[in-house]
């Protein structure tokens, strides 16, 4: 029986060495081709290789597809692929009650149990039925070295191919065409013709294998999302940050620099910019954080746009330079893609506690711009907002994005070019003595270039007569370059959007604020509250600091402002401390994101209070 | 424009007070590169001075070119990021031992392996000037100072060794007094393509006074220095007691110059990796029976070039791929439209 659903949330679960990761990419890939609307949520783990089989080695991707508007990778799971017992023990909490799980029945062998930590004599499978969820059990792993043995592959190459079958399975059950991945695996084949036959046979095996054997009683269809006219294209935050800086470059006249070291989870981006050499995109991948974003300063003195991104840890390593540019007043961009902290701290997990890094983490009076992206594609705006700042107000900016959004994706309606703005650059006259510290009526002071003849100068780190920037132990001089220093970076709260509510009342009894990644989980919280005719508003803050001027006005409407986090309460703190009001916090450290449950429970517990 | 040829040292300065302690080494080092900066024949506007922190790395602000006072030990890393995207200037790294070797020794070292084509000039005093007086990574073993009151027990840096080692791809020693010398290093530093590291042997006068006193006395400065001349044999000592070196067995021997046949002279060839290595070892403290410490340029080799490699590799992209347009990377290879 076909069944039309309006959404569904499916887990690929498996060994780090399954190859989940891929097939859950590709059915997000052809879901979003489908014209769902989508969020996914990879979780995987540090270790590359982690010991195979055990809860520890279990590598998940998480995807929430739908006909309706979809904003996080979703809840509870309704269909949850495990392909081995370690990957159903992690995971079985997150079905649904009555959920499907699908499992590998040869990764649940005594071998698997024991390394899953349980007793050899478990059965997992018959436990699962009994506890009420919809087993399908399937020799994954056997049919497809039956599909394969013809192949001359050796076992442990067609085992690789075992994804495939899963992924095929899963696409018959909802109603996916399996072209887009069948042009994918030519693509990555190319020159091994024997993998690409194997794995084109075993995604068509498990496709047919669906359709012949009558283990599901449903098949489900999700239709086409209503999403605005336009044209769209799957996208994660990583390469939506690289295609965002690529573009701010070429709407500025800049060539893009980019310097990083290896880090998770930013290196896609210095994967991505290192691909991306015919858009005159120089990538470095320095020594050490502190040599990229050194390299990056040089860059941005020479006249580049200049960027560098890292994750908590190397953050922490660039502060001294960051500061630098933020003394030399040169443009910047510095993207951190948080994860777990404090310290090493969960690398591969989520969360949103380098706020108060962003903001305060220097010596001295240093402020400096802060943007955060809310989600996979709206990276690219705030990479190319990002830009915008640093080179029009000649100053270091810090993007903050994370693992999740990094490594998430969702459909984008990307835009033309020709509808992208303009960056002016502030460049000094030709004609006139250059002056380097003397500043506009915004407070920005112009960017001579290296080569202009009349206009060497000599910057540095050390305090800077005003107008001359010739070094200065005046007191007076130093009290006013400071202060010159914070008005120029607060003048920019007046060339940024109002802030806006995202929705729900303008006024009433509660307000949620978030910033970052948590914008899908609080937005799908306040729309399905607001539908049962609970008074609740969100509102997103893209603009960290400064703060867009009119926020206050949105605060004093509300009577209780709740501000969920993904860490131990550091924007709550931001918002009492400018504002002298008592939000409150709602927090969660466990290096996962929200789910919209958690955050509606926790509200409607708060309202119980109030 | 204004062409360099035009100009003179004096050009090269700036309207800025020199605050380098009276008697300071580095007041001879800034007037020697001042007094080559116009025979380079670039641009003033295409020279850029870079520093770190320390006494030397005020340099730039006495500098009438581009200049950055950057921050402690990051200069070559700022530098590497400047001439990727700037290849037409001539860029200068302006350092100290405790600036390269100790805070930035990981930049150094990765710089000189890059090769990308900056100039080094490192000023090695022995000493932390600026700090006030503590032992760096090039103080002798042993050495007092005020953070050493029980003397160091920290083996110094030998700079040519480590340069080498990180495979620099020319590397010379000058001494602050020896101004001709010093010139001509300069003039061929500024003439190799690729990173050129000139250690100079700088005097501080206040905390490490007389550090390399016998290198440029007069009483003994004949008998401890090695001057090395492209194509000439390593000769040292006085008018009456002329020393020459020779290579046995891959070791160093000093002998009266008359007692050695021709044939066995060293004869310095700067192309040649072993012996630069060599001469890198001659690095004994000074004492009488000691071998001379060389000075000149020991080793200089043309090898593939940072920013060039850089710059093909973005234009044999552009040749592969075409020139990107913005419009297809917002699309994407895999797109689709909603009406």
């Amino acid at each position: 029986m076909n069944q039309t659903i309006e959404k569904a949330t499916v887990l690929f679960a498996g060994d780090s060495g399954d190859g989940m990761q891929l097939t859950g990419f590709q059915f997000s890939n052809t879901s979003a081709l489908h014209g769902n609307d989508l969020s996914t949520f990879p979780d995987f783990p540090a270790e590359i290789r982690a010991p195979i089989g055990t809860i520890a080695g279990v590598s998940g991707f998480k995807i929430n597809f739908g006909s309706v508007e979809i904003n996080t990778p979703g809840g509870k799971v309704d269909t949850l692929v495990a392909m081995n017992a370690a990957a159903l023990v992690k995971f079985q909490v997150d079905l649904k009650a009555n959920g499907m799980i699908i499992a590998n029945s040869n990764g649940f062998d005594k071998r698997n149990l024991r390394l899953a930590g349980l007793d050899e004599s478990r059965d997992l499978l018959s436990e699962a039925r009994d506890a009420g969820f919809l087993v399908v059990d399937i020799e994954i792993s056997k049919l497809t070295r039956e599909a394969l043995k013809d192949s001359g592959l050796s076992t442990k190459e067609q085992d690789r191919s075992k994804n495939m079958f899963t992924l095929g399975l899963i696409y018959w059950l909802y109603n996916r065409e399996i072209e887009p991945s069948l042009l994918f695996l030519k693509e990555k084949f190319r020159s091994k013709p024997d993998l690409l036959n194997a794995n084109t046979l075993v995604l068509k095996t498990g496709y047919h294998f669906g359709e012949t054997i009558e283990l599901f009683s449903n098949r489900y269809t999700v239709n086409k999302a209503s999403l605005p006219s336009g044209s769209y294209r799957n996208i994660a935050g990583n390469e939506a940050i690289a295609i965002g800086l690529i573009s701010a470059s070429a709407q500025a006249h800049l060539d893009l620099y980019y310097a990083g070291y290896p880090i998770t989870p930013a290196s896609d981006i210095l994967h991505e910019l290192s691909n991306r050499k015919n858009f005159g995109v120089r990538s470095f991948q320095a020594e050490d954080e502190i040599a990229a974003i050194g390299a990056a300063v040089g860059a941005s003195f020479a006249g580049s746009l200049a960027v560098t991104a890292s994750s908590g840890p190397g953050i922490a390593l660039k502060t001294e330079a960051l500061g630098l540019a933020f003394m030399l007043e040169t443009p910047l961009v510095v993207i951190n893609v948080q994860r777990g902290g404090p310290s090493t701290g969960l690398p591969t997990k989520t969360e949103q506690s380098d706020l108060f890094q962003a903001i305060y983490g220097r010596n001295g009076e240093a402020p400096i711009p802060v943007i955060a992206a809310r989600s996979p594609k709206d990276c690219f705006a705030v990479a190319f907002e990002a830009c915008r700042i640093a080179i029009e107000h000649m100053t270091p900016v810090i993007l903050l994005s994370d693992g999740y959004i990094a490594n998430g994706s969702e459909p984008w309606r990307f835009p033309k070019a020709s509808d992208l703005p303009s960056i002016h650059p502030n460049y000094p006259k030709l004609d006139a003595p250059y002056l380097p510290y003397q500043r506009d009526e915004r407070g920005v002071r112009s960017w001579a270039i290296p080569g202009t003849a009349g206009h060497e100068y000599r910057l540095g780190g050390l305090e800077k007569q005003d107008q001359t920037g010739n070094v200065s132990y005046e007191p007076e001089n130093h009290q006013k370059m400071v202060l010159s220093r914070a008005a120029k970076v607060d003048e920019i709260a007046n060339h940024i959007p109002p802030q806006e509510i995202d929705c729900g009342p303008l006024e009433g009894d509660v307000l949620l604020i978030g910033w970052g990644s948590t914008y899908g989980a609080i937005r799908t919280a306040v729309l399905n509250m607001n539908k049962q005719g609970i008074s609740v508003a969100h509102l997103h803050i893209r603009y960290l600091f400064p703060f867009p001027k009119n926020l206050e006005t949105h605060l004093r409407n509300f009577k209780t402002i709740i501000i969920p986090e993904l860490n131990n309460g550091q924007l709550v703190k931001i918002i009492r401390e400018k504002f002298l009001i008592n939000a409150i916090p709602l927090n969660k450290i466990k290096g996962l994101p929200f789910l919209s449950s958690e955050i509606e429970h926790a509200v409607l517990e708060r309202l119980k209070e109030l | 424009m204004e062409t360099a040829d035009l100009l003179k040292p004096k050009d090269f300065a700036t309207d800025q007070d020199v605050r380098w302690c009276p008697g300071c080494g580095d007041y001879s080092i800034l007037k020697q590169v001042q007094s080559i900066m116009p025979n380079l024949g670039v641009p003033r506007e295409n020279i850029v001075f870079i520093s770190g922190i320390g006494c030397s790395s005020r340099f730039p602000y006495y500098m009438n070119t581009y200049g950055m006072h950057s921050i402690h030990g990051r200069a070559a890393a700022i530098a590497s990021g400047l001439k990727m995207v700037r290849k037409d200037l001539s860029v200068w790294i302006i350092t100290g031992d405790g600036d390269s070797l100790s805070i930035g020794g990981n930049h150094l070292i990765h710089l000189l392996r890059r090769n990308l084509d900056v100039n080094i000039l490192l000023f090695n005093n022995e000493i932390y000037g600026l700090t006030k007086g503590q032992f760096s990574p090039t103080s002798e073993l042993g050495k007092n100072t005020k953070s050493s009151p029980w003397g160091t027990i920290d083996h110094p840096f030998n700079p040519a060794a480590l340069a080498l080692g990180a495979d620099a791809s020319f590397f010379a020693r000058g001494l602050d007094l020896d101004t001709k010398g010093l010139r001509d290093i300069l003039l061929r530093a500024h003439a190799h393509k690729g990173t050129s590291l000139v250690e100079i042997y700088q005097n501080c006068n206040v905390f490490n006074d007389g550090a390399f006193a016998p290198y440029s006395n007069k009483s003994t400065r004949e008998s401890s220095t090695l001057l090395l001349e492209e194509g000439q044999p390593l000769i040292y000592g006085t008018e009456q007691q002329r020393e020459a070196l020779y290579i046995r067995d891959m070791k160093v021997y000093s002998a009266p110059l008359n007692t050695i046949a021709s044939e066995d002279l060293w004869i310095h060839d700067s192309k040649d990796p072993m012996k630069a290595h060599l001469l890198s070892r001659l690095f004994d403290p000074y004492s009488e029976k000691a071998l001379p410490r060389p000075f000149g340029v020991f080793y200089q080799e043309e090898r593939l070039v940072y920013e060039e490699e850089m710059d093909k590799q973005l234009h044999s992209a552009v040749q592969s791929k075409g020139v990107g347009k913005i419009d297809s990377l917002l699309q994407g290879k895999n797109f689709w439209t909603i009406e």
